[in-house]
């Protein structure tokens, strides 16, 4: 699937839901699901800067595709990163780049998560992007 | 007859909601609120007499310097300074703190000793750090126990005639502890150090008396006893504030001005550089009054029992644990769920219209000495109720059950 379509999938499922507690609980439950990061990689340098609770995100790049998997201490986050995970994970570093990521509105994410998470979910989405920069970098 | 439901009514923000939910604002240790006469202060101000002061012939701007003048003659009294001119406006407890720290680096030599209580801001802290690597001093810490209290013990062994400076914050932001400062105070005097105390957290609970308590430096933030933010107080002795230098320079601050030479002003000017906060200075003046027309007496009694009230209820969910339970504490109540991260907790009951705060409180060394992330605060004011704590502890509940 591409990112596109894997975005609508995400958009769909959270459309089941009509209040922000049981759209909190899916999110937590797909939080579950997140591919988790190696104890090795949880390092400091792997920490996403900007967020309150502490989110490692790890990159690795298999056959002109990156693999992400990440990790977090508080569980909300931990599903937020399971959401981008889910929808970069697999893809063209290229495609990776130029992913519109407006989805996150549309799950009524951005809207629902406090200023500061809504900062945090920003510079994960902006690190995700820079891992794709830099082994778009390396293809070239 | 303190009403705290007539006092509500002062409150114009309290009756708004959040995520559709009424408003319980329980993170006043971060800012209080502004009752309707304050704002009403900043309103007549801009509305009547915006003018700039100290220098204008014309009548706007006689009646603002009146105006700032009797906010400051206000707060002397309020804190109960010997002389007007030992109050300087600042922009806040920072500011405040850092025309201290600036000013020390004149006093200090190699090997002196600034000590400062293991309870403190990070802002607290980085000024004497800088004040330390300029002047080759040494910063000793007064560490503190598991209820979150100093060890007076290890603070009697710390000083020597080394030190010059002792530093602590009257009540702790994070825990709430109640700083024993009378002590602090005495002993450091003993052996010739100066005592500045940070009463960001106290001023909106006690009213301290800076000439009972001998002290040297007492700061304080507006803001966080219902007044606006960017303002705030640096009380000094005047024999201190006399020998400090000026920390910025500017408009104000001079007596005469040649390219040879400039005389400084005297008190306060000499450390008010510049075109001051005019307005929050005033409404400063304005808030103090309303409080003192509640009673700090009346505060402090309702406030132990929204506190007593709250450590009791929250106590009753399972898995939960304050931090910070010193006998001697303010109504600030820093707790975590067993096993789930403050921040999930403070993302859930901010959609239940609750405001607290969560993370490490700007306090990093109080939470490393926990071991944990961070803390979820809960900080009372006079205006909250016991029905609001009700609301948290259920929202309490329902993120428990969503998180665990």
């Amino acid at each position: 699937m591409t990112i596109q379509e894997i975005q609508e999938e995400i958009v769909d499922e959270f459309s089941m839901f009509d209040d922000w507690m049981q759209r909190y609980e899916y999110m937590i439950e797909l939080g579950k699901s997140l591919p988790l990061i190696e104890e090795k990689y949880k390092t400091d340098d792997n920490i996403i800067k900007g967020c309150q609770s502490k989110v490692w995100v790890h990159a690795e790049m298999n056959e002109d595709k990156i693999d992400f998997t990440a990790d977090s201490d508080a569980i909300i986050t931990k599903g937020i990163i399971a959401i981008l995970i889910r929808a970069f994970s697999g893809q063209h570093p290229k495609d990776i780049i130029e992913a519109d990521t407006s989805f996150i509105d549309e799950i009524g994410l951005k809207e629902h998560l406090s200023p500061t998470r809504a900062n945090g979910l920003v510079s994960m989405i902006k690190q995700l992007k820079m891992y794709a920069i830099a082994y778009q970098t390396q293809l070239n | 007859m303190f009403d705290v439901h007539k006092i509500r009514e002062d409150f114009p923000i309290l009756k708004r909601t959040v995520n559709g939910k009424p408003l319980v604002y329980f993170d006043n240790a971060a800012t209080s609120q502004t009752p309707q006469v304050v704002i009403d202060t900043i309103v007549d101000y801009y509305s009547n007499y915006n003018a700039n002061i100290h220098r204008g012939v014309h009548t706007l701007s006689q009646e603002a310097t009146d105006a700032y003048e009797t906010a400051r003659k206000k707060i002397q009294h309020h804190f109960n300074a010997k002389h007007t001119h030992e109050i300087i406006l600042t922009s806040g407890t920072t500011h405040s703190i850092n025309i201290v720290a600036t000013g020390f680096t004149n006093f200090l030599s190699k090997g002196d000793e600034i000590i400062v209580s293991a309870l403190e801001h990070h802002s607290n802290i980085v000024p004497w750090q800088m004040l330390c690597e300029r002047t080759g001093a040494i910063l000793k810490v007064i560490p503190m126990n598991e209820e979150g209290e100093l060890l007076m013990n290890v603070y009697d062994q710390l000083l020597s005639d080394k030190t010059k400076l002792v530093f602590t914050n009257h009540i702790s932001n994070a825990l709430g502890t109640i700083n024993a400062i009378e002590e602090i105070i005495e002993k450091a005097h003993k052996i010739g150090a100066a005592v500045l105390i940070d009463g960001a957290q106290s001023c909106p609970h006690i009213k301290p008396d800076v000439q009972a308590l001998d002290v040297d430096f007492y700061v304080v933030s507006a803001h966080k006893l219902c007044g606006p933010t960017g303002v705030g107080m640096l009380y000094g002795k005047e024999e201190w504030l006399n020998k400090l230098p000026p920390y910025q320079g500017g408009g104000e601050m001079i007596d005469q001005v040649t390219f040879e030479k400039t005389t400084y002003a005297g008190l306060p000017h000499k450390f008010e550089a510049g075109t001051p906060n005019i307005c929050g200075g005033i409404a400063f003046g304005a808030a103090l009054d309303y409080m003192n027309t509640i009673g700090f007496d009346n505060i402090a009694t309702y406030e132990n029992e929204l506190l007593e009230y709250g450590t009791k209820r929250l106590l009753e969910i399972e898995g939960l644990k304050i931090y910070g339970t010193s006998k001697n504490k303010t109504s600030v109540i820093s707790f975590n769920l067993e096993n789930i991260h403050p921040y999930d907790v403070g993302t859930i009951v901010d959609k239940l219209g609750i405001a607290v705060r969560t993370g490490h409180h700007c306090a990093q060394p109080i939470m490393d000495f926990y071991k944990i992330p961070g803390t979820i605060r809960a900080s009372f004011s006079f205006y909250n109720t016991k029905e609001e704590i009700d609301v948290l502890v259920e929202a309490i509940i329902k993120a428990k059950m969503m998180l665990s």
